[in-house]
């Protein structure tokens, strides 16, 4: 079975490109319906299927995107 | 999930310590925030971060400064590689590195470019190609493409006219001076990772004295494109690829 993952992403330095939803293999990441403080919807996980593979963290232009897999 | 994996010895990514923790202030998906990230990674990952000096360009790049945490300065316009010669000369144990946009690099800078290539001087180019003025709103580079339309070519560029698209990593690669060129892009996971690996390559070339490695990353500016990131990444794909192709021009023999 593939290992587990999580990702953390900072709210307030993304600008909600969603580049990262189209990079990620497992769709984990899908927008906010909220907006942070400089009005950007962001990036939330929306299921936990996440692997760690880190491609949403490698791509994404403001690294906002931190990333752990299960030992 | 059951288990909380968020803790220290479990972490595979996170932003390099060679980059500040500034915000940036590139527009929403623009490529030369992942370009900075890989070319920070690429110091940190080869210990060199105390040891680098990079030079700024004008362009929407021209806060670079502020984002890489090692020395910088800041050149005039198309002036970076002129700069750096003189750093480098008088600094030759120092890792240098010039970061310019294709109106800085390509446009003014042309005799600046070309010059430092022909005279092999020892430091890495990384020009960041993404066919447009950014900074300025969107007018006519020398590297736009044949009838994209920009500010000053509304109906399209005309090659009768306007002369055709440069393609200045092909122009460098055929002067001695150059000793690695290639062409990347930071619009997938995989490439990404390939831009990373070329400048680490290129550092390591220039530990060597080897002469000029010039990177080239087709990139993308989706504010003056009219598009959204997503899109910006397709039609690159679609349109700057062809004329445009990755991978190494020049390799050393
Ligand atoms: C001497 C001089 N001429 C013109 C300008 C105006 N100017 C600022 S940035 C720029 C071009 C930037 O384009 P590019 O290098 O492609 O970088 P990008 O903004 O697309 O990253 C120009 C013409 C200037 N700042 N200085
Ligand atoms: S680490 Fe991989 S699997 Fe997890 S959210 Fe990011 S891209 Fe998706
Ligand atoms: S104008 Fe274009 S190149 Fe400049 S930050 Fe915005 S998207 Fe990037």
């Amino acid at each position: 079975m593939a290992k587990k993952g999580d990702v953390v992403i900072q709210i307030e330095k993304c600008k909600g490109c969603e580049i990262c939803l189209a990079s990620c293999p497992q769709s984990v990441l899908g927008m906010s319906d909220k907006v942070n403080s400089k009005g950007f919807k962001y990036a939330v996980k929306v299921n936990s299927a996440c692997t760690g593979c880190a491609n949403c963290a490698v791509i994404c232009p403001d690294a906002a995107i931190t990333v752990y897999r299960e030992k | 999930m059951a288990e909380n994996l968020i803790k220290p010895e479990n972490l595979v990514y996170e932003k390099t310590n060679a980059m500040t923790d500034r915000v940036l202030h590139y527009c929403p998906g623009c490529g030369h925030g992942t370009a900075h990230r890989m070319l920070a990674e690429a110091i940190e990952e080869l210990e060199i971060q105390g040891e680098t000096i990079g030079i700024a360009p004008v362009g929407c790049s021209v806060l670079a400064y502020y984002y890489f945490d090692v020395d910088m300065t800041e050149a005039a316009h198309g002036r970076a590689p002129a700069v750096a010669t003189g750093i480098k000369r008088v600094m030759p144990e120092k890792y240098v590195f010039t970061y310019q946009g294709d109106g800085d690099l390509a446009a003014i800078g042309t005799a600046e470019t070309i010059h430092a290539c022909n005279r092999g001087e020892n430091f890495l180019i990384v020009f960041i190609n993404n066919g447009i003025y950014g900074m300025t709103g969107g007018q006519m580079a020398p590297t736009t493409l044949e009838n994209m339309k920009s500010t000053t070519s509304p109906r399209g560029r005309d090659i009768k006219t306007m002369g055709s698209p440069l393609k200045i990593s092909e122009l460098v690669a055929e002067l001695p001076g150059t000793y690695y060129v290639a062409r990347h892009s930071v619009h997938t996971p995989a490439n990404v990772r390939k831009t990373k690996r070329a400048f680490k390559k290129a550092f390591q070339y220039q530990k060597d004295n080897k002469g000029t490695c010039l990177i080239e990353v087709v990139s993308n500016c989706p504010s003056n494109w009219k598009m959204t990131p997503v899109e910006s990444n397709k039609w690159m794909e679609e349109n700057m690829f062809p004329y445009y192709p990755l991978g190494d021009i020049k390799v050393p023999q």
